[in-house]
């Protein structure tokens, strides 16, 4: 990955909104250049989608998501490759990492009510063949997320004019 | 104690004059920022959409390590006195970094001092070299302090203007033409506030010949040293023949986003630093220690990284109002430094108090009219574009809607 499209993703990051010319004068490039390294890394999927960070708790329609430590027995000649799809095609799995340690699977879950994430944990997760256990964990409260900071007080303090 | 016979006087001159009679004449005399009319009309308006390009102060919060370590050391109990020319592992932390990043090498226990800010560095240094009559250079548009502290220290400023033709750089033409024999000091601010100019060492070789052969001191505030954008920063220190003839001044504000620490340090001939640290023991005693705790960190463990990072984004956001100020048909020179952009607006038949003043009440956007900063400022807008990209966007859309309209 060269410098450029490091740049870019950085900018991306931090706002997926910016257009391909804003991005091009803040970098000193052309547009032209810019457009088509987006294009290029979201061929590669590079850039897999432009996604909006919620703080769900700040909305009505407040979910409840919880992390699973799930302890497995490999599949021989695919490891856990298997047993990670069948998880992960679940839409209310929200992600899956193969861990070290304790445990093998971490599995993020999404669900309406507390309710309807232990019927999944309970009906779908413990029966897949190979999982060995379970070990749930509510989240509570986000503090902070792939780098945002949900509760910080954003008004500027400065001064409205200053030498 | 006030005797008897004298007391009747000075209830005459109370009476009299109110508290003005007894004020200092020098310090009567020195006029209030022109920012602060300006300041008032920004505060006055109390609208919250105010999008405001006005505040000369970086947006980032202190980096938390640096805000993590002045806590921690907190808890530790440390809140006593330090040395008087600040903490020694600061002062060699200084001169390392300066050594490192500029190619300057002071001696950590004879040429430097830590200040209350940069500020403190610039009047101490200015109070230590002015007699009575001295004249001061200061090339304009430049920061609105100079002016005043050269008053205040019984020199008179003299400013020499300088224009967007030279991108607002001081040539050796304009200072030949305005030393006199009692010029005795040239204060530089590259980068420049307002301006953000920046010179280079080819650019600063005449002006150093120049303050050699009428033999000058150089005050060089080089607080935005690290917003260069284009090029490394050269500190005029750094020329040939020019470390003992200039106080280096600088601090934490800008680079590490700790205006409110008041950070700074000079750097200059040892006898200099030992008049200068003199008038510091009489009057702070010493910086703050969880600010130079603060600093300390700052220059030495991850501050650096940090710093890089947010540089970077200014540099980003630069490009992206200038070209914006250009699109919209302001004449705008590219500044190389600090966070200023300084475009004309001069073609659109207004002044720049008139066209600051109408952008805010119409616009809602806040600026800092030009004239402010002296000589040659007039017909241009300070925009400080520390401030995230989409207020900066919102801006840009504004001032053109407001341009526009003018037509």
């Amino acid at each position: 990955m060269n410098e450029f499209k490091l740049s870019i993703l950085d900018l991306l990051k931090e706002d997926a909104r910016l257009t391909a010319t804003t991005i091009a004068t803040m970098l000193g490039a052309e547009q032209e250049d810019v457009s088509a390294a987006i294009a290029e890394m979201e061929q590669d999927h590079v850039i897999v989608k432009y996604a909006t960070i919620v703080n769900w708790s700040k909305v009505d329609d407040e979910k409840v998501t919880a992390l699973i430590e799930v302890e497995c027995t490999p599949e021989r000649g695919r490891g856990f490759e298997s047993i990670a799809e069948r998880v992960y095609l679940y839409p209310e799995v929200k992600s899956v990492y193969l861990m070290s340690g304790a445990y093998d699977l971490l599995v993020e879950i999404e669900g309406k009510n507390l309710k309807e994430v232990a019927s999944f944990v309970s009906n779908k997760l413990s029966t897949i063949e190979s999982v060995i256990s379970t070990k749930s964990f509510f989240i509570l409260k986000k503090y902070k997320q792939d780098g945002i900071i949900f509760e910080e007080f954003e008004d500027d303090h400065r001064l409205l004019v200053s030498p | 104690m006030i005797k008897d016979e004298q007391k009747p006087q000075i209830q005459d001159r109370a009476r009299s004059g109110g508290m003005n009679e007894y004020l200092a004449s020098h310090a009567r005399a020195i006029q209030p920022s022109g920012i602060r009319r300006f300041f008032d009309l920004v505060s006055a308006s109390k609208d919250k959409d105010i999008i405001t390009l006005g505040v000369g102060e970086p947006d980032f919060v202190t980096p938390w390590r640096i805000r993590d370590a002045a806590v921690y050391s907190l808890e530790k109990g440390k809140t006593q006195y330090t040395s008087n020319a600040g903490m020694p592992e600061l002062r060699e932390a200084i001169g390392q970094y300066l050594d490192n990043q500029f190619h300057v090498s002071y001696d950590p226990a004879k040429e430097i001092i830590v200040t209350v800010g940069g500020s403190e560095g610039i009047d101490l240094a200015l109070r230590a070299l002015i007699e009575p009559g001295d004249e001061i250079l200061v090339p304009e548009p430049s920061y609105i302090s100079y002016s005043p502290i050269t008053a205040l220290s019984g020199g008179v400023a003299v400013g020499i203007e300088t224009f967007a033709k030279d991108q607002f750089k001081l040539t050796a033409e304009s200072l030949k033409a305005a030393i006199t024999p009692k010029s005795k000091i040239l204060i530089l601010c590259y980068p420049s506030n307002p301006t953000g100019a920046v010179m280079t060492y080819d650019e600063m070789l005449p002006i150093a010949k120049l303050v050699e052969e009428n033999d000058l001191i150089v005050i060089s505030d080089e607080i935005y040293a690290e917003l260069s954008f284009n090029a490394k920063h050269v500190s005029f220190a750094s020329l040939p023949g020019m470390k003992d003839r200039t106080i280096l001044v600088s601090g934490f504000s800008k680079a590490f986003a700790m205006t409110g620490w008041r950070m700074g340090y000079a750097c200059g001939h040892p006898d200099l630093i030992s008049v200068m640290l003199k008038i510091h023991q009489y009057t702070v005693m010493c910086a703050p220690i969880m600010g130079q705790v603060a600093a300390l960190e700052a220059l030495t463990k991850g501050g650096l990284e940090e710093k890089d990072r947010m540089v970077e984004s200014y540099n980003q956001r630069r490009r992206l109002v200038v070209q914006g100020f250009r699109d919209m048909g302001l004449e705008c020179h590219e500044p190389q430094g600090a966070f200023y952009a300084f475009p004309s607006v001069q073609s659109t038949g207004l002044t720049s108090e008139q066209f600051a003043e109408r952008l805010l009440l119409e616009a809602k956007v806040a600026a800092v009219p030009g004239h402010v900063f002296g000589k040659g400022g007039e017909g241009f807008l300070r925009c400080c574009y520390a401030t995230s990209v989409t207020q900066l966007t919102e801006a840009m859309e504004r001032i053109n809607l407001f341009i526009r309209k003018l037509e």
